[in-house]
């Protein structure tokens, strides 16, 4: 059984799931706009919950709001099952392939096993299309890989049923209705002010503030917990930012993509001029990469490195302030 | 960034050769994708992690030699597993599986409860019982 579905790879695995499911059902959409009507741009620092033994942070909204914002805006239907048996699960998924319908699914990566063993961690909201079966496997689409791939049934099975935070539970989705003519206009504009009133929340762990609580935290870390916990604490960050799945720094530039689409779209030239921003910003981030890398490389027992950090941080925070403030002033006349 | 900065350093991909997707801006500033193998600061983010849970491995191997704790905290490492996850993989509460790494609680525990533990960690009872930290 096979559906003929395109793989294209892309930086970020639910985008790109949304991106080629919509693309075989005839609906041309980058992943770039997935991420920017989706308003996938979104920071959370989640100090209570520890992933690996330090804080949590997430530079991405919860798995699956990305596909629901997008078709709320685009005015598509999704179906999403989630089931309470492996048995179950199969069934449905053999029952969409046989109808010719490739299957978006949420997965767990520990059991991923055409990935390398450094990156199996217990991450369940890692995604991927099905769009076929043999006796043996089933034929993958993992959109963060550069071709397709398969994966035998009964690893299939494992990796939709992982546990942990997250837990899939064989979580299954496919658009089941695409409007001919969809407001392309209308969704960006919805997404642009989602993310905006997200980055700019008057919460203190959400967005830019989020975003300079985590820069006065790694202040303290190195005197709260010592330097060794303090640079696995730095490693963290740096992991979630610019990891496979994940992404943070690699964000900024998916997102500086999408606002120059948009520019175009909305025929709209200071979109253009604030992309370039973003860029600008997403360098930013890299740099702060760089600067904790080294940090932790070299185990440097300096309280003053990270003063330095938390700085750097701090001023990313006050751009991604003014840049947000900015693009939601120019998005207010539409 | 710019398409020709795209990092192409040796990382944890290149071993697989496999790369990843990154946008990026060509020469008139419009935005593109260009593939990257890999790039230093992210190789030792993981590098870090890895090592971290590698000394967790060691030092969980050491406290089952010692008597100190069960095989099922070893098999826990090793696996990047912590209580949490484990207890969700067995389906028990927390407080169970912790009282499970107890030697003296763990000897007792029937081949009903082990197979769950076995099943987790895809090995047998056998094995999970008689594991020697060697």
């Amino acid at each position: 059984m096979e559906t003929g579905f395109t793989h294209h790879q892309s930086a970020h695995c639910e985008n790109g799931v949304a991106s080629n499911l919509l693309k075989h059902n005839g609906l041309n959409i980058s992943e770039p706009m997935v991420f920017g009507i989706g308003s996938g741009l979104f920071f959370v620092y989640l100090p209570f919950i520890k992933v690996n033994y330090a804080p949590a942070i997430s530079y991405r909204p919860m798995p699956g709001q990305i596909f629901n914002k997008l078709a709320k805006r685009l005015g598509l239907k999704i179906k999403r099952e989630k089931f309470s048996s492996t048995a179950n699960a199969v069934k449905a998924l053999d029952e969409n392939l046989k109808n010719n319908i490739p299957s978006g699914l949420q997965v767990g990566v520990y059991n991923l096993t055409y990935f390398p063993d450094e990156y199996r961690f217990h991450f369940n909201a890692h995604n991927l299309v099905v769009y076929g079966k043999t006796a043996t496997d089933y034929l993958i689409s993992d959109p963060v890989m550069e071709t397709v791939t398969t994966l035998t049934h009964d690893e299939l099975n494992k990796v939709r049923f992982a546990k942990g935070a997250f837990a899939p539970r064989g979580q299954m989705y496919y658009p089941i209705r695409i409007p001919e003519n969809v407001d392309l206009k209308g969704a960006i504009v919805k997404g642009i002010k989602n993310t905006c009133r997200d980055m700019l929340a008057p919460v203190p762990i959400i967005g830019v503030q989020g975003i300079r609580f985590v820069a006065r935290k790694i202040r303290k870390w190195p005197i709260q917990h010592g330097t060794k916990k303090a640079n696995h604490y730095l490693a963290q960050i740096v992991r979630m930012q610019e990891e496979i799945g994940t992404g943070g720094g690699g964000f900024r530039f998916i997102y500086a993509a999408f606002l120059q689409e948009a520019a175009v779209i909305l025929a709209d030239e200071s979109l253009r001029e604030l992309s370039l921003e973003m860029t600008a910003i997403g360098d930013l981030w890299r740099d702060f990469a760089v600067n904790a890398s080294r940090v932790y490389k070299n185990r440097s027992t300096q309280e003053d490195v990270y003063n330095t950090l938390s700085d750097e941080l701090l001023s990313i925070a006050d751009k991604e302030e003014a840049f947000f403030k900015k693009l939601r002033d120019t998005i207010k006349k539409y | 960034m710019k398409k020709e900065q795209v990092p192409q350093d040796e990382g944890n991909l290149s071993k697989s050769n496999m790369k990843e997707l990154i946008y990026a801006t060509d020469e008139k500033g419009n935005y593109t994708t260009a593939l990257s193998t890999g790039w230093e600061p992210k190789t030792i983010a993981l590098t870090n992690s890895i090592e971290e849970i590698n000394e967790r491995v060691a030092a969980a191997k050491n406290q089952v030699k010692n008597g100190e704790v069960s095989p099922i905290v070893y098999f826990m490492e090793f696996h990047k597993m912590d209580p949490v996850i484990l207890s969700s993989y067995v389906g028990m509460w927390k407080w169970r599986v912790k009282r499970h790494f107890r030697p003296k609680i763990f000897a007792r525990l029937s081949d009903k409860i082990l197979q769950k533990y076995a099943d987790t960690f895809a090995i047998s009872i056998e094995e999970l019982k008689n594991f020697k930290a060697e």
